[in-house]
């Protein structure tokens, strides 16, 4: 992990992440469902961070430093194929494991389940919980006197659910700052736009409020990405970096559009969306 | 003859400091209730690792699966009210999807919570429990009984459900009990009837049979701590040997152990069956003693009702 990226290790970053996209589109053309947007809103987060950021441990509990890795909890469960591709890209398990996404028997399954895929460090699903895991984690962590970090990512929707803010008060109150989350500021849900069905309005200022030190990026600028990591790192609170992101990113026919939440593309569309991807 | 009473939420309390002091992987969660809960006793001894996140029920169930995660051994305390419906889906997806080593210990569940009412008065809870795949659920019916649950649930790598009761209870078994979670235990037997039953109930059923004894009618008794997994075969054999069932719970009749009895049997040997519980209706303020007998959880009204049932 060094403090830095140069322009180069950036351009391999975006090479990867054009493939975890192609990767992505192909598992969920295969299973016929899953959540192109928001996976493909994520991905360049969760590549950078698994790549540049993360202590992670792709041989698990083989490690003699299995218990120092930094933990990683997908809290928007949907997005799992871009997190198992980052994964297949790290090393955890065989990329041609990534075609049995969804389907009967596969360790892949709809939303990342920790009794399937042991890399898995808790099964989400239901949104609105993975912060309060991650503080329990962190907590969890720091009485055992481990100074790894606990990511969360979640959905821009997602924290509509009370149970984030329940979290945020807890991780603040108990100055949790081995905590380092995400928001997927994609500004749209399944039925439409966030500021239509709930309005979030000022996200950052609202972690603010709660005690947190939050900043705002662009989550598909890799050299943003990576600075927020690293700062967020070197907080004395919990940390919150707010990723102004496009759901659907990479595919001209899917960005922006809430339609794509839950839909697999078909035959015609994975083509289109893989000539653009090349 | 008036009976000591115990305080079985004390005894809780007074078992967590003690496995405290034995294993510093336990750790301990309440929701503004620890005064109620009796975790202030662990909270007191062992501050560090006693975690209160406010009136947060949710944030209660998934920080301690977090903390579970990290190897730690989380008891978790609330009313079973809103241990069981408030955080529920934390509880099934969080918990116990992922197979988490969380021990919930509710107390308050059941009518006897007495005056604060419906809202508090959880006769769904164990229901609740019982549908999630991985929860073990057991239901105590004295301070030694919980006392031995919770030292069980302490050694037992899973997600386990207890519910304590509000209630001072008599005691019923001695030091020398031994928490068996695979085998249910015939209290007293009997011959023309078998009534299954646990938690605060159990002295109840118990002095019900003595009463039925004058009357002719010699009860088989059995006590069914762990409603989940339950027991299968003695209930069966005590079923094939009276051929006549009661069940009787602090509960909705809906759901817990009177619905665990009759999935049982109806599989199994099918007899009749009656569930003696609160019907499908909510409680309602008043003290504890008025409730029992209100509700017909109480010996006398037990006896009575039972008379009627079989005659």
């Amino acid at each position: 992990m060094t403090a830095y990226i140069s322009d180069k290790q950036i351009k391999e970053i975006k090479e990867a992440s054009k493939k975890l996209r192609r990767e992505i589109l192909m598992m969920i053309h295969g299973a016929k469902s899953g959540h192109p947007g928001g996976s493909l809103s994520a991905v360049d987060i969760l590549n950078v961070l698994f790549t540049k950021c993360m202590n992670n441990c792709p041989d698990c509990d083989k490690n003699p430093d299995y218990k120092n890795r930094d933990r990683f909890i997908l809290s928007k469960g949907h997005a799992s194929a871009a997190l198992y591709a980052v994964l297949a890209h790290c090393g955890y398990f065989n990329e041609n494991e990534l075609m049995t996404f969804r389907r009967l028997g596969s360790r892949l399954q709809g939303h990342p389940s920790k009794k399937m895929l042991n890399c898995i460090e808790v099964s989400t699903g239901s949104l609105g919980q993975g912060l309060s895991i991650a503080c329990g984690m962190a907590l969890g962590l720091r009485l055992d006197n481990i100074n790894s970090k606990v990511y969360v990512y979640m959905g821009d929707g997602e924290i509509e659910e009370g149970n984030v803010w329940e979290a945020a008060m807890n991780a603040s109150s108990r100055k949790l700052n081995n905590i380092i989350a995400f928001v997927d500021r994609n500004k749209l849900q399944i039925d439409g736009s966030t500021e239509d069905i709930k309005a979030l309005g000022n996200v950052k200022a609202k972690f603010e409020a709660f005690g947190w030190e939050a900043v705002e990026i662009d989550g598909h600028d890799e050299k943003q990405i990576f600075n927020a990591i690293q700062k967020a790192k070197e907080s004395d609170k919990p940390f919150v970096i707010i990723a102004d992101t496009i759901k659907g990113k990479g595919v001209s026919f899917m960005e922006n559009k809430a339609g794509w939440h839950g839909k697999a593309p078909n035959d015609e569309e994975l083509k289109k969306a893989l000539e653009e991807l090349k | 003859m008036e009976r000591t009473l115990k305080s079985v939420r004390n005894e809780y309390g007074q078992t967590l400091a003690e496995l405290g002091r034995i294993n510093k992987n336990i750790v301990v969660l309440d929701a503004d209730l620890s005064c109620s809960t009796q975790t202030k006793i662990f909270a007191k001894e062992f501050p560090d690792r006693f975690f209160n996140v406010g009136i947060a029920e949710q944030d209660l169930m998934t920080t301690a699966a977090g903390l579970a995660c990290t190897g730690k051994i989380p008891f978790v305390s609330t009313f079973a009210m809103f241990a069981s419906g408030r955080a529920w889906d934390q509880i099934r997806n969080t918990i116990c999807y992922s197979d988490l080593n969380v021990k919930i210990c509710a107390t308050h569940g059941g009518i006897t919570v007495g005056e604060d009412g419906a809202s508090h008065q959880a006769l769904e809870d164990i229901s609740l429990m019982r549908s999630i795949p991985n929860m073990i659920v057991i239901v105590p019916a004295d301070a030694a009984e919980t006392r031995e649950a919770v030292k069980f649930a302490a050694e037992y790598i899973g997600a386990v459900y207890i519910r304590i009761a509000r209630t001072n209870l008599p005691d019923i078994f001695d030091d020398s009990y031994k928490f068996n979670l695979k085998k249910a235990m015939i209290v007293k037997e009997g011959s023309d009837l078998t009534v299954i039953t646990n938690g605060e109930t159990l002295i109840e059923v118990i002095d019900c049979a003595e009463n039925l004894k004058k009357h002719g009618i010699n009860a088989e008794v059995i006590n069914v701590p762990v409603v989940k997994p339950i027991d299968k075969e003695t209930i069966i054999k005590s079923a094939m040997k009276t051929n006549r069932v009661i069940t009787v719970e602090n509960h909705s009749i809906i759901g817990g152990l009177g619905s665990a009895v009759c999935e049982v049997l109806s599989e199994n040997y099918p007899v009749k069956i009656t569930r003696i519980g609160t019907k499908d209706e909510f409680g309602q303020s008043g003290n504890s003693k008025e409730l029992m007998n209100f509700y017909g959880l109480n010996a006398l009204q037990l006896t009575k009702e039972i008379i009627g049932l079989i005659q």
